[in-house]
């Protein structure tokens, strides 16, 4: 009985495994960039998930190509142009700089910028409001010393 | 200027209720093919059920539609007896059956009607791969000498020929007559 238990468990794990393909790398440095790129390579059918999580053909497709051109010795920079030309700018998550992205990343400093432009006109709003008050403060004091001094 | 300033939640609501609406009307899963305006990637790949081979430039001379398809693509049944029309009208479809068995293509083409002039095999995907396919259905269009001029993703039916496919085809020597 445990041993038929056991083989079950054997075999199911095997399957699960089965799921998403496992690589062999011929160095750890290889299997390290292999995660990166999978996971900065968007799926282009599942336009969500990048192709690390994704289970669909094309997915398995391209970590194929990733692992393939990996173990040839191609850079990250060359196996990323290689899907670029094919699948377009689209497929990362990391987006170059050209005219259709100059507004995704020029944004973050643009808002930036105009939220610091507000907390700077803020500050000095409230500190002008202070000095006026703290001068009518001590306008007041003056006004009940002098008073009690004239009584 | 103060007056002004009252209008200025408006002024922003309205420009963000105009970047909504453009939002709405854009379709995020549209992705135009990078190969657009490239020659069709080289390829040499066997003609299905024949022992010959097929170059990209073999298929140039006309504009012509080339359907990715297979047999285990739901989409596919649907779009074929569409594709008949169109061979019907003399449009000329090239098929290119991705990532498939060979064997069963030839008896889906039996059953169902062959309205390719030609089908080549690309049983691993890596031409497909080359041209950008990420699934199938996709259509894409090329004009006389082998250009890339659109990609269609999904099936193509009446309304797809006459708003996206068929203005390829008006200027050329084979104007096919879209009815």
């Amino acid at each position: 009985m445990v041993r038929l238990l056991l083989s079950m468990m054997i075999f199911w794990s095997t399957q699960s495994l089965a799921v998403i393909e496992t690589y062999e790398f011929s160095s750890p440095d290889l299997k390290l960039r292999y995660k990166a790129l999978s996971q900065e390579l968007r799926c282009p059918k599942c336009q969500n998930q990048n192709i690390a999580d994704s289970n669909a053909p094309i997915s398995r497709d391209l970590r194929a190509i990733v692992h393939e051109q990996l173990e040839a010795g191609a850079t990250d920079e060359e196996i990323i142009e290689f899907l670029v030309d094919r699948y377009g700018e689209f497929v990362r998550y990391r987006p170059g700089m050209d005219s259709n992205t100059l507004w995704l990343w020029a944004a973050p400093i643009i808002l930036l910028i105009m939220a610091v432009a507000v907390v700077v006109t803020q500050i000095r709003k409230d500190r002008d409001r202070q000095t006026i008050s703290s001068n009518a403060e001590r306008a007041n004091r003056l006004r009940e010393k002098f008073d009690g001094d004239l009584s | 200027m103060q007056s002004l300033k009252r209008f200025l939640p408006l002024v922003a609501f309205l420009l963000l209720v105009v970047l909504l609406v453009r939002g709405l009307s854009l379709d995020p899963t549209e992705l135009p093919s990078a190969r657009l305006g490239d020659s069709l990637p080289d390829f040499n790949l066997p003609v299905l059920g024949e022992s010959v081979s097929r170059q990209a430039e073999d298929w140039q001379g006309e504009p012509a539609l080339i359907n990715v398809w297979a047999t285990w693509c739901f989409s596919c049944r649907v779009e074929h007896p569409y594709l008949l029309e169109l061979a019907q009208k003399g449009v000329t479809i090239y098929g290119l059956n991705y990532k498939d068995d060979p064997e069963k293509a030839l008896v889906w083409l039996d059953d169902l009607g062959n309205p390719y002039t030609e089908t080549v095999v690309d049983k691993d995907g890596l031409f497909g791969l080359d041209l950008g396919v990420y699934g199938a259905p996709e259509t894409y269009v090329i004009d006389a000498s082998g250009v890339v001029r659109h990609r269609h993703v999904g099936v193509v039916n009446e309304q797809v020929w006459n708003e996206q496919l068929a203005p390829y085809f008006e200027a050329g020597p084979m104007a096919g007559g879209s009815d």
